[in-house]
Parts: C-alpha cells; structure tokens; sequence
C-alpha cells in the first residue's frame, strides 16, 4: 500500500490546530516555559556565584558553561518534557475512539500508517514548538558569554529524540484504551521505567547490564549533552519510536476486528 | 453497485448477522429496515470497510471491501450512528478535512464543501463551532461530511435520529433528491422512515434478512387476507351465522356493533355477498370498509413470526 505524507500531514494540521483550539497546549506550553524559566534562573544565579568563587580563588579559567547550564539545563528540560508528554498524547487516540470520530479516520480512504504517522507528527511538532521557545536562554548564553553552540544544538537533538520516544509511547497507550487518563499514566509509567530501566544493572551479570544500560533512554542522552552526535544513540532513538508506531499499527488493526 | 454475498459476523460465538445476501443497483435508495441489534450497523460497519466480516464477501462499486479497503472507502460516503463530529471544530473547517482525508483535489475543495453546505442547509450555522450546535445540526453535518467527497455510495445509519419533525422531512427531502445520482442504504427501526425514502427495503431480524422487496409487493405479500368492517345498527346472531357459512371467509367476529369479516386472500372479491347478508338479514348497514394492513404490520408479522418467507 502506498503511503502518502500528503494525508498524514492533513491529520497532523488538524491536530495541531486542535491543541490550540482547546486549552491543552496554552497549559502545558506556559507550565513548560514557567518552570524552563525558574531553573535557567537559578542555574544562572548560582553558575554566576560559582565563577565568581573560582576567579577570587583563582582556580584556572573558571566554571565551564557546557558543564556548569547547557547540560543541567537540557536535562532539566528531558524531565519536564517526561511529565508534560503524556498530558499531550494522551488524547489523540484514546478521545477519538470515545466520541467515536475515529469513524471518520477508518472510512476515509486512508492506510493505518497514515493515521499513526499523522498522530504522531501532530505531537511532535507541539513537543518542536515548545522547545523552540526556549531558544531564548542559548541567547542569553551568546549575548553574555560564550557557550559551545554546538553541545546546545546536539541537545535539542537529543531533546527532541528523546521526547519522540515518550510520544510513540504516548500514541501506543492512547490507543489502547478509550480512556485519556489511563492512556496518560501508562505512557508516564512506561516512560520512566525506561528512563530507570537500568539501574537493575547494578545487580545485574556483566552481559545483562550493558543490555539494560543500552536499552536506557537516558544512557544514550549523555552523548547529546555533551555535543557528540553518536549513530547508535540516533538508531536507538529511532527504533524505539518505529517500534512504538509499529505496536501501535497492531493494536489499531484488532481494534478494527472486535 | 453493491453486492454482498453470505456475508457473517461473528462476535465470540454469537452471530451478528449470518449469511447476508443482498444486491443494491446503482442510483437506488434501499431501506435497511429491522429493530435495534438486529444487525444493521454491523452490516453497514462492514460495508464502509471499517470492521472485517467473519464470513463472505462485500463488494461496493466492483472492489472487495476486504481487499481494496481504500479503494472502497474512495467510493463511499458513511454517516455512522453517532456523527463523527469533532466539537471543538468549525463547520466549515471540519468538512474541509473531511473533504481532504477524501482526496478531493485542491482546486474542488472549496466547491464541495460549498456544495455540501448548501445540500444540508448548514450555510448559516457555517462558522460556528460544532459543539454549540444542536443535536439536529450536528446530524446534517455528519450527513455533509459523508456528501462532500460526492461519493457513488452513502452509507446512512439512521440518519434522522434524534431531529425534530421538520428536520426529519428536510432530511427525506434530501436523502430523495439523492436518488439517481447517488446509491444509498439507509437505516431504520422507523417504518414510516423507510416508505416516506426509500424504493426498496430490506428487513433485517437477528441478523437475518427476512425479506427484501418493494415496499407495495412486500405489503402484498404479507397481506394474509383482507379484514372488512362491517358497521351496522343491530348485529343479529343469525346475521354473523349466514356470515360465517359464506366460502371465501375466514372468520367472523363481533366488537360490539362491528363486525370483522376475514377473508382468505384470493376471496378479495366477497365485498357484495358480505353487504347482501347485512342487507337480507336486516342488519342495518351503516359503514362498510376494507383494511388495508400497514407496513407497521407488516414489519411486526415479519420480525415476530417464527418462520417467515
């Protein structure tokens, strides 16, 4: 079956639109923004005091900005988007089978990838646009000191690989259940347990570890933070959403035979 | 147009609808008459390739709803139960999408929603936002999303549930006008519905068809005899006795100064005899009439009676 981006693109505008047609994304967006805002400020405030320190006591060339606000920024901003995605996601199926519009999607001459597709994307450019707003502390970085611009690009990278993960899992459980809240507190389950899916490997045998290390979300974040771009961080990233998508294809597809 | 063959649905081991045989040709209006749950929804669910039969097959327009769902679906406008309306949605917006998830090209987007508009009378309720709207417009504007692609089939299930007496003769206006052009099914528990709509109809009952026919032949059909009413001044026992011995009839009864005469359906044709006993018997005539039986009783003999046709 042939796909075609053209009706995926139709969902995801609509979607996209949705957001802002409701209150969802002007929530979520301003309690993003509020909270990026607070930890910049205290980052900032106490990154300033800790440079201060090192020149009085003369300790080499200072606090480093990458260590000292890019990287605790980005992972602040990873914990956030892990809460905030399962308010976002939790709607797109899980709504449209309770008032029944998802009718509508499995009449129209579309393929299930198509409706995925579009699902998704309509998430993910929410989950962009928000990033895309915090732009303004890089900014502030350039303006008054000098950042390395490229770990800042590689942890929007990161960011937004990682928070496509929370959102294929997001569509999976939106589409199991009718229900938006349960469909939230799976994705938000589900996404913390493979945030801290390997801190078993402790306890774990030498080969079992590294496969619970690798299968971490956040084990393959560190590269980004630190302005390496690392292909089996991307492929892993990228499987991880093909998966989510591909489990979400099967449980449409039953849907349709009950 | 549509052609469905021992089609079965079967949910667990209980059987939605069994072994369905039914063609509708193009341009017709087809009624799909029986009660609730007795399979009208499953059928048409399995007809607008949105859920998989269990048994047989489904054909729309030549294509296999099993096998070119998409190509099926292109053909296929569908109004389910509840119209899949999105609330928070503008009219207009919301057929534009529906339009475009239809593959109507760019440069016929406007035109057809225009059109779809206009077809359901929506065009001054058009920028509002579908939640506000009262549960009679939302009808007519799931009605204009399953117009606006102009498909070759629409797929109505009851689609003038839950509207007020002018709405619904609106909507039958509409849904007639789409005679010809269009092939349609409708859906319906309500008889009056189906005779004011459509030229054919099919009864469905527990998941079986229990006749399909037009809607003359099959009152015809159902009509085991014909019922006179004999209303006269004093029924005499004598009178009803003559009544009775006449051959052609059936039974005889009395409620009190009427008299119902049944007659055996190929004695239609006892109307002078009957009115001559009341006369010779000096019953005093004072109201003679047949009955025909309505389409209701009709429905009801079919969907009550054991076996049937």
């Amino acid at each position: 079956m042939k796909f075609s981006f053209k009706k995926s693109w139709t969902i995801a505008a609509k979607d996209f639109r949705t957001y802002f047609t409701s209150p969802i994304a002007y929530i979520v967006i301003a309690g993003f923004l509020f909270i990026m805002g607070w930890m910049f400020f205290f980052n900032l405030s106490h990154f300033n005091l800790q440079s201060l320190q090192y020149k009085q006591f003369g300790q080499g060339k200072g606090a480093s900005l990458t260590e000292g606000i890019i990287r605790p920024l980005y992972g602040n901003m990873n914990v956030i988007l892990l809460f905030l995605a399962p308010f976002i996601t939790m709607r797109l199926f899980a709504e449209e089978k309770k008032l029944q519009t998802i009718q509508l999607l499995m009449t129209a001459p579309l393929s299930l990838t198509e409706i995925i597709v579009g699902k998704f994307l309509s998430a993910f450019l929410l989950v962009a646009t928000m990033m895309s707003l915090t732009i303004v502390y890089p900014i502030v970085l350039v303006i008054f000191g000098n950042p390395d611009i490229g770990a800042i690009v590689t942890s929007y990278i990161g960011t937004l690989l990682l928070s496509s993960c929370y959102i294929a899992t997001g569509v999976l459980f939106s589409a199991m259940t009718e229900n938006q809240i349960v469909a939230g507190a799976l994705t938000f389950a589900a996404g913390l347990f493979f945030w801290l899916i390997n801190w078993a490997s402790q306890s774990a045998g030498p080969v079992f570890s590294d496969f619970l290390d690798y299968l971490s979300l956040i084990q393959h974040y560190n590269n980004f933070s630190q302005g390496i771009i690392e292909s089996t961080d991307v492929i892993f990233y990228l499987s991880f959403i093909g998966l989510g998508l591909f489990f979400t294809h099967r449980v449409l597809d039953s849907y349709r035979w009950r | 147009m549509i052609e469905v063959s021992g089609l079965t649905k079967l949910y667990g081991p209980r059987a939605a609808i069994s072994n369905l045989n039914f063609t509708v040709n193009a341009g017709e209006i087809v009624g799909f008459l029986g009660p609730n749950g007795a399979g009208k929804s499953t059928t048409m669910k399995i007809l607008t390739g949105f859920m998989p039969a269990s048994f047989g097959s489904a054909k729309i327009n030549g294509f296999d709803v099993f096998e070119n769902p998409i190509d099926v679906k292109r053909n296929v406008g569908y109004l389910p139960e509840n119209p899949p309306v999105y609330l928070e949605m503008v009219v207009e917006d919301y057929l534009d999408y529906a339009a475009k998830l239809h593959e109507v090209p760019k440069s016929k987007l406007k035109a057809s929603v225009d059109s779809s508009i206009e077809r359901t009378g929506l065009a001054h309720v058009r920028r509002r936002i579908i939640g506000n709207l009262s549960k009679g417009y939302r009808q007519r504007v799931g009605l204009a999303q399953a117009l606006v692609h102009d498909p070759k089939v629409l797929i109505l299930d009851e689609p003038t549930v839950g509207l007020d007496p002018v709405q619904i003769i609106e909507i039958r206006e509409l849904i007639k006008g789409l005679a010809g052009q269009h092939t349609v099914i409708l859906s319906s528990h309500i008889l009056p519905e189906v005779t004011a709509t459509c030229q054919r109809i099919i009864v469905i009952n527990k998941g079986q068809i229990v006749a399909q026919d037009s809607i003359e032949r099959l009152t015809n059909r159902m009509r085991q005899g014909l019922l006179y009413h004999l209303n006269v001044k004093s029924p005499t026992a004598s009178g009803i006795q003559a009544l009775k011995s006449v051959s052609g009839v059936k039974d005889v009864t009395l409620e009190g100064s009427k008299i119902l005469v049944e007659v055996l359906p190929d004695q239609a044709e006892l109307r002078d005899r009957i009115v001559e006993i009341a006369v010779t018997e000096k019953m005093g005539v004072l109201e003679f009439a047949a009955e025909k039986l309505s389409l209701e009783e009709v429905f009801l003999q079919l969907t009550t009676q054991e076996k049937t046709v």
